[in-house]
């Protein structure tokens, strides 16, 4: 089942195509990665996904309907948003700001209650992120700051997760980390994952698919024994590369030619 | 404060804790209130007060002469209640104005709402207020609401209310309104000028009963309304991108949370002049005091505000009497320093 089309996307600032004929659809538990360069257009992707930009041409649709028109509040409840920064101006603790992801459940004037209270633990058991409970996210590492935000986007208990570079900043273990409870929750909890990412090896590793984005249109999209072709790689990046296989899995390895 | 349930783990703002931390504050500015209406330079003993109004208490006795209940019901306590209102406003707005503009900088003045009620004051003073039908108090309130009229208007193209335009916005309406008030005070004379300037360091003793009571229903309806929309206030300072993935219609409940703010502003403002720093220190102390949410910022600064500035009014009234010292020369003299330290604080703790 497609719980997202995306139809002949196409969008500009002040009359610059920054996407434009951007067509694939988002299954129903998938896995998905979107890499492409810098500039390739796939933060604004991820702004048209959610609804907060209003496409110029074609449209984005959840479970059928045009995302841009429906409601804030409805939106959240079916798509909820890892973002790549949180401000930390105010210091609101841990807990409080995965409490945060109830909102789209609750009414204006309200408070939580024991339901909500016990979504919010059960995601932040998932996440490990009880025993951060009363600290604040300035005085978190970056694992652990990308966990809460995960712990919050969980909160909304929505269909489609969307991450905005979860690994940018991460050193190697915190990047595994981050990655096999985002699989978790794709094969445990049947939650869609959608990624925006630029490390082509850990979304050759954990995604199921792979759309790369090339000024503005979809260069690929594909699985990624498919789709990670040094061909592809080179003419999007435009850097000489090898492409190999993974020892365990078998999928795409690139790394760049040095020296070439 | 209760056992150690599951909820507290997660959050500890409750109906049961916003209702004691109200009744704790509302007995605070009572005391306030009650210390104000009884000092000042006609000494009117206590016993007598509450043994006039109330005559079935036991062991009370006293007698009140009718200038001394008079003092007390027509001097005094409108002008605690209006201190009192005053306070509490520009408290509630300044936490609504640092939540929406995500600046713990910014004050209930910040897009220009007192220079703007200033010039009306002004204007109504030197050209003698018995010119305008609308009095002092309205003038101000027109100057105000021109003021916001006109940062709403530039900020509000296109739709959005912009942080970055309505600060930029609200420092240049305060700048031409500054000087438009420059202006007038060069080509005013002597007597004219002392009683300007007097309302524009903020001036309490201008309570009325009619501008009281518009200026009390104001604030109100207004704290009413900002309070509906608390728990939203807290999704907006994590950002407004964040806020809208979260599921709030953020220009709409903006818009909203700004007009009300700046209503209530321009009320007080019109009703008592600029007093300064109320609105910036009372949402600080609470914010270190209670934490970020604003389920508990908003009543707290209610309550707490009031009672700061009634009790600000009584120390201006008696710290150099008979002579009344301007309101917000005491405001500015307890919140300018403390103003400072939280600011070095602030710069010693960032990275």
């Amino acid at each position: 089942m497609n719980l997202m089309e995306i139809e002949d996307l196409g969008f500009a600032y002040d009359g610059t195509w920054v996407l434009r004929g951007v067509t694939f659809r988002v299954a129903q538990g998938e896995f998905m990665g979107i890499l492409g360069p810098n500039g390739a257009g796939k933060s604004t992707l991820l702004r048209l996904m959610d609804g907060l930009l209003t496409p110029r041409e074609g449209r984005v649709l959840l479970e059928g309907r045009p995302v841009h028109t429906m409601k804030r509040r409805e939106v959240a409840r079916h798509i909820a948003v890892v973002p790549q920064g949180q401000a930390v101006d105010f210091a609101f603790r841990v807990a409080e700001i995965v409490l945060m992801g109830r909102s789209p459940h609750l009414k204006t004037w309200s408070f939580e209650g024991e339901k909500d209270l016990a979504v919010v633990r059960r995601v932040m058991e998932q996440t490990d992120t009880l025993a951060l409970a009363e600290r604040t996210l300035d005085r978190l590492s970056g694992g652990e700051r990308q966990r809460v935000l995960i712990a919050r986007a969980l909160a909304q208990e929505p269909r489609i997760l969307l991450l905005d570079e979860p690994t940018a900043y991460l050193d190697i273990r915190h990047q595994v980390e981050i990655l096999n409870l985002l699989k978790k929750l794709n094969n445990i909890n049947g939650l869609t994952v959608v990624a925006v990412t630029h490390d082509i090896n850990l979304a050759s590793l954990y995604c199921d698919r792979i759309v790369i984005l090339d000024r503005g249109g979809i260069r690929a999209d594909g699985g990624p024994g498919e789709i990670l072709t040094t061909q592809n790689i080179e003419a999007v990046y435009g850097v000489a590369v090898t492409a190999s296989r993974h020892e365990t899995t078998g999928r795409p390895v690139v790394t760049p030619r040095v020296g070439a | 404060m209760g056992a150690y349930t599951s909820r507290d783990t997660f959050t500890n703002v409750t109906p049961g804790r916003i209702g004691r931390l109200c009744l704790l504050m509302g007995l605070l500015l009572a005391a306030a209130s009650f210390a104000s209406l009884f000092a000042g330079t006609a000494e009117i003993s206590v016993t007598a007060v509450v043994h006039r109004y109330f005559p079935a208490l036991p062991f009370l006795t006293g007698d009140l002469t009718e200038a001394e209940a008079a003092i007390i019901t027509t001097v005094r306590l409108p002008r605690v209640v209006l201190a009192a209102v005053v306070g509490a406003s520009l408290s509630v707005a300044g936490v609504v104005f640092q939540a929406l503009l995500r600046n713990p900088l910014a004050d209930p003045y910040i897009l220009g709402i007192s220079s703007g009620s200033a010039v009306g004051a002004v204007l109504g003073i030197i050209t003698g207020a018995g010119a305008w039908s609308v009095g002092i108090p309205g003038l101000a309130f027109l100057g105000a609401l021109a003021a916001v009229l006109v940062v709403f208007g530039i900020a509000g193209r296109d739709r959005r209310l912009e942080v970055n335009t309505l600060l930029l916005t609200g420092v240049m309406v305060n700048a031409f309104f500054s000087a438009v008030i420059l202006f007038i005070f060069s080509i005013s004379d002597h007597l004219h000028l002392q009683r300007a300037l007097h309302w524009i360091m903020g001036d309490l003793s201008l309570a009325d009963q009619g501008g009281l009571s518009y200026t009390s229903l104001i604030l109100v309806l207004g704290t009413v309304f900002l309070y509906l929309f608390s728990r939203p206030l807290n999704l907006l300072v994590m950002g407004e991108e964040t806020a809208r993935q979260l599921g709030l219609a953020v220009e709409r409940t903006k818009l909203a949370l700004l007009a009300a703010a700046a209503l209530i502003t321009a009320a007080a403002v019109s009703a008592s002049g600029t007093i300064g720093f109320v609105g910036l220190i009372i949402p600080h102390i609470l914010r270190l005091a209670l934490g970020p949410d604003h389920r508990l910022l908003l009543p707290a600064a209610f309550f707490l505000g009031a009672a700061f500035l009634v009790t600000a009014d009584t120390l201006a009234r008696c710290l150099a009497a008979p002579t009344e010292l301007p309101v917000g020369v005491i405001t500015a003299l307890c919140g300018a320093p403390y103003f400072l330290f939280l600011l070095r604080r602030r710069l010693r703790s960032s990275p």
